[in-house]
């Protein structure tokens, strides 16, 4: 599949890759480049594959809340939320982005690879009254992202970007909120697919770099946000992938939330760990095994050279004993292994 | 893109500058446009005996690892600490400092099977 921006990412000398199942752009002018050009001024990624579910009708926020992990009812307003939702056994089966358009009115934001199987098991678990719409194939969208993005939002939008993150402003049939996957100060731009090459043209001549998904991997790496089937997976619950502050065990059942209680009581086999690398080695992988006193223990979920720390860094999930930030492991690359270290997420922090 | 007439291709985007016995080995231009931003390189070691087609040294770019292979049977005799101190210097000088390894060869006629530098230029349509 293609989004409406496939000849403008030709134009802008995109190297396209296959990104489930959709011609994406890994890059332009360069990985590190367009790295730097988000954590040093503004850079712009086409997020088009990305799927879009409304939610609509009484009952819609108490039908969410028996859906995902965050607590829907306490959203304002006007505002987004990161949320999960599991299986029974309480594994991930996509992380996704809530927007409270109204009282009773949701937009959410899933990932591309996942918009087929999140529409079924929500349709599967729907209720009278509510309305739920799958209008991916209807809209595109833009992340634009960078300490200088203040600029560009004012040059696109006429008015003050919001300084507060998870905003939603409503412009014409546009949902423009500040929030993103990069670290840096943001907002993604979700508009209808007709609207999507102007956009683009409109955010490059206000000064953002065209960013593809090789820089978007390491600036969400270098922040630990997980990637849904990589670092995130049906087997693996979000208190193991350390999300636990997006998970409200005091609110009403939800699905897989016996699992999780369940899994709190007994203790939480595994953490996914940051990890940094501490000595010269080649960059990290996915699939890298990781060693702890002369064992193989699990393997690497993420994995790269960070552009930002000049590194190797990954994330795996580590028995919890083996959990703690200064835990030493190793990590296998090519039958060689390289000495890392457990550190605090996550790995990159702004200088200020 | 960039193709010596001075040099030597293997089909796998090293090139080889044989000067009587031995030969000096890197990558072509147009590999590390390909690869992009290379940032770890692993030359081998002098005294690595090679056949030709054996995965002589690594390169890896931010997205991924690629294997290198000697287009020559021999001993390295060479191996450039330049390239594993500053892995940029493949994007940036690919035929001149960028280069990994040399190479004493043991069966010089093998060079007669590598292509020339037209033949490369076919290969990749430059």
């Amino acid at each position: 599949m293609r989004t409406p921006l496939f000849d403008a990412h030709l134009a802008a000398g995109g190297r396209m890759v296959d990104f489930a199942g959709w011609e994406m752009p890994v890059q332009y002018s360069g990985i590190l480049d367009e790295h730097k050009a988000v954590r040093e001024s503004a850079g712009v990624f086409d997020i088009s594959h990305m799927g879009e579910f409304f939610v609509s009708g009484p009952g819609s926020t108490a039908w969410l809340d028996s859906l995902l992990t965050n607590n829907v009812a306490a959203l304002a307003d006007g505002c987004a939320q990161y949320s999960l939702m599991l299986n029974e056994r309480g594994g991930v089966i996509d992380d996704l982005i809530v927007y409270r358009l109204g009282l009773e009115n949701f937009l959410l934001v899933v990932n591309a690879s996942m918009i087929g199987e999140d529409a079924a098991w929500m349709k599967a678990r729907l209720v009278e009254g509510i309305e739920f719409e799958n209008a991916s194939a209807g809209f595109s969208a833009l992340a634009v992202q960078g300490p200088s993005t203040g600029g560009v939002f004012e040059k696109l939008f006429g008015r003050e970007m919001p300084v507060e993150r998870n905003r939603i402003l409503e412009i014409g049939e546009d949902f423009v909120v500040t929030t993103g996957y990069t670290g840096e100060a943001g907002f993604e731009w979700i508009m209808p697919v007709q609207e999507a090459a102007s956009a683009w043209r409109r955010s490059l001549d206000a000064g953002a770099k065209p960013c593809g998904l090789g820089a978007r991997d390491t600036l969400r790496l270098e922040m630990c946000y997980p990637l849904n089937g990589s670092d995130l997976s049906p087997t693996r619950t979000p208190l193991e992938a350390g999300l636990g502050f997006f998970v409200d065990l005091n609110k009403p059942d939800f699905v897989g939330k016996a699992a999780l209680v369940a899994q709190k009581a007994a203790g939480i086999p595994t953490r996914l760990c940051a990890l940094r690398v501490t000595e010269k080695a080649p960059p990290i992988r996915p699939h890298y095994p990781v060693w702890i006193g002369g064992e193989p223990v699990t393997e690497t979920t993420s994995g790269a050279l960070s552009p930002s720390l000049g590194e190797g860094i990954a994330l795996a999930y580590l028995p919890a004993g083996f959990s703690k930030p200064g835990q030493e492991v190793e990590i296998e690359v090519r039958g060689r292994r390289f000495r890392a270290c457990v550190r605090k997420k996550p790995l990159y922090q702004k200088e200020t | 893109m960039n193709v010596p007439d001075n040099l030597r291709y293997a089909e796998s985007h090293e090139w080889i500058l044989i000067e009587g016995d031995t030969g000096t080995v890197g990558i072509t231009d147009h590999a590390q446009a390909e690869l992009t931003d290379i940032v770890f390189a692993e030359p081998p070691p002098v005294g690595k005996k090679v056949a030709a087609g054996d995965v002589a040294a690594v390169v890896e770019s931010v997205k991924a690892a690629s294997d290198i292979y000697s287009p020559v049977s021999g001993e390295v005799i060479g191996s450039n600490a330049a390239v594993e101190e500053n892995p940029a210097l493949l994007n940036t000088d690919p035929f001149g400092t960028g280069w990994i390894f040399k190479i004493r060869l043991s069966n010089p006629a093998e060079a007669d099977t590598l292509k020339d530098p037209a033949a490369y230029r076919a290969q990749i349509g430059a």
